[in-house]
């Protein structure tokens, strides 16, 4: 089994897999019904977008293995998805800064994994950056929206910024990994899309009239190497819950 | 008083030859109120009957069945969306049907006021809930109101992928495990009778029927419809080996339709009236949401004002 593209494979898919089940959780929980039928459009692009990937994992494998057992079935240090997707849904605020620093890093990434040499990833990144398009522009509306709505807007989306930047860091740290799919052509080097992506942000925040947080560095273990924040835990006993109850059902 | 029932009569007369009324075409005032009434209500429950399937969202035992739950529970909020527009053109803002709400004023399908226990009830809510109203939604496509008969039309289109989806995870239960089954049995147990009282009040006991009837507002009786989907539904559970929780359920070769056991209208009447075991947890979660959600909206509309400044301005 050719290890580096399963992990690879892995952290692609419960980025999408983590995040889309936080979107899941604020059902019916949305400002407004548009907003509600929106967030959920984009929940369910994620997902499908992390099925993808996770059943291509799972092919990987072999031996059986499927895209549920991988979804459902490992342990907490086997997931590769970064902190920023494991972050709860603190209110709306934190909801549209975390999606929408994930857009802009999802945005770069894919564009450039459209042109993978594998056909699997080019394929499914084929389609996802076409979600991935709109998902940005959503979310950077709504960012530029509620910086130059009221002043509770402003303070309310500054605020969230600035706590979640520490989490920004881990989506440009690369490792071996990486490294080797990316001189092979099949994946991307996540400290080649920092560029991209402080001068999207940076452009975003100043139509918004928002303060772009300063980075410092951060004593994190990250989570694309299977070390999380406290939350993931509960997240996943959650949605593992009935799989892990009925081991020999199928559903 | 000789004008409203020149008005009156040349308005049943268009009722009467199945002509569509539209938000500017007069109309008495009780018509506009009772579909005011009746919309709105729809609308709500489409929006509160997110949160007993959205409870077991986070907990769907497969990616296939979380993507088809999401994608469900979207589909509600837009049918949400088509029946609130369509009752605004009434007359009466969204924002105002909300407050009702809240305020205890209007009502939703009680069913949604029944908790979903496990993963079966997900199924048992596509298949008999869902199943439900697609019978009287059909039947409400040829009301008489032209924004309420076109949302009808749109939102059935989607409503049998509702019924479909429910009813595949029933037969994956049916077909599991001992465990499965039970699961499914159980989620029929307590969901069949809530889902026939959703028809409502028999049609003796109706309080609006007559009329809504008379103008077209609904085309056929609570009874009518109660039946029809009793009698499409039965085959679909016995063909799995499950039993409805009814011994006098069976079928009469003489009506050509099922009988059923009396409905216990005090259970009904009492969820109705919020004692149901999920009234004030619907209402309370509809409300901390859209209070929650008050400074988002302020912040749209304010900064949509900045932007009409802006480009007079410009
Ligand atoms: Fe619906
Ligand atoms: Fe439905």
């Amino acid at each position: 089994m050719n290890n580096n593209l399963f992990t690879y494979c892995l952290r692609l898919g419960d980025n999408g897999l983590i995040l889309s089940h936080r979107i899941a959780e604020y059902c019916s929980a949305g400002p407004q019904l548009e907003e509600d039928l929106a967030i959920t459009n984009v929940g369910l692009d994620l997902l499908g977008q992390a099925e993808s990937f996770l059943k291509y994992a799972a092919d990987i494998k072999g031996g059986g293995t499927t895209e549920d057992d991988l979804a459902f079935k490992r342990k907490e240090k086997e997931y590769l998805c970064v902190h920023l997707t494991e972050i709860p849904n603190i209110d709306y605020a934190y909801i549209m800064a975390r999606q929408f620093l994930m857009d802009v890093y999802n945005y770069y990434l894919f564009q450039k994994l459209t042109a993978s040499k594998d056909t699997v990833i080019a394929g499914i990144s084929a389609k996802a950056i076409k979600e991935i398009t709109y998902h940005l522009s959503r979310s950077a509306d709504w960012i530029v929206r509620l910086g130059q709505g009221t002043d509770e807007s402003h303070l309310r989306i500054q605020t969230a910024f600035n706590d979640l930047w520490m989490f920004t860091d881990e989506l440009f740290e690369t490792d071996e990994i990486e490294k080797d799919l990316a001189n092979k052509g099949i994946g991307v080097d996540s400290s080649s899309l920092k560029e991209d992506w402080k001068n999207k942000t940076k452009e975003i925040f100043s139509q918004a009239g928002l303060q772009t947080p300063t980075i410092e560095k951060h004593s994190l273990a990250y989570g694309k190497f299977g070390s999380h924040t406290e939350y993931l835990g509960f997240l996943l006993a959650e949605m593992q819950h009935i799989p892990l109850l009925y081991p020999d059902a199928k559903w | 008083m000789m004008e409203d029932s020149k008005k009156l009569e040349e308005f049943q007369a268009k009722i009467d030859a199945d002509v569509k009324i539209e938000p500017k075409d007069w109309m008495p005032e009780k018509y506009r109120q009772n579909l005011i009434r009746q919309i709105s209500q729809h609308a709500h429950s489409e929006i509160i009957g997110m949160q007993p399937e959205g409870n077991w969202l986070t907990r769907a035992p497969s990616l296939r069945s979380k993507k088809i739950l999401m994608a469900k529970i979207q589909d509600e909020a837009g049918h949400g969306l088509y029946l609130y527009c369509a009752a605004e053109t009434l007359g009466v803002k969204r924002e105002q049907f909300l407050k009702w709400l809240h305020d205890g004023v209007a009502k939703y399908s009680s069913v949604f006021n029944y908790p979903t226990l496990s993963w079966a009830d997900i199924g048992a809510i596509g298949w008999l809930v869902d199943g439900a109203a697609i019978v009287n939604q059909v039947s409400l496509q040829g009301t008489s109101y032209g924004p309420y008969s076109r949302a009808m039309v749109k939102i059935c289109k989607e409503e049998s992928f509702h019924q479909r989806q429910g009813y595949e995870i029933i037969v994956n239960l049916a077909n599991g495990t001992k465990e499965q089954k039970q699961m499914a049995q159980d989620a029929l147990d307590r969901w069949w009778w809530p889902s026939i009282m959703m028809f409502g009040p028999h049609d003796a006991d109706s309080a609006h029927s007559n009329q809504s009837l008379k103008w077209k507002i609904k085309r056929e009786s609570n009874d009518e419809l109660r039946q029809r989907y009793i009698d499409k539904t039965i085959h679909q559970g016995e063909h799995l080996g499950l039993t409805f929780p009814d011994e006098n359920l069976k079928w009469n070769d003489k009506t050509k339709h099922y009988d059923y056991s009396p409905i216990d209208w005090d259970e009904f009447w009492n969820v109705v009236k919020g004692n149901g075991p999920g009234n004030k947890a619907r209402l309370a979660h509809h409300t901390k949401a859209h209070n929650d959600g008050a400074w988002v909206r302020e912040a749209a509309i304010a900064f949509q004002e900045k932007q009409k400044l802006k480009s007079k301005i410009a």
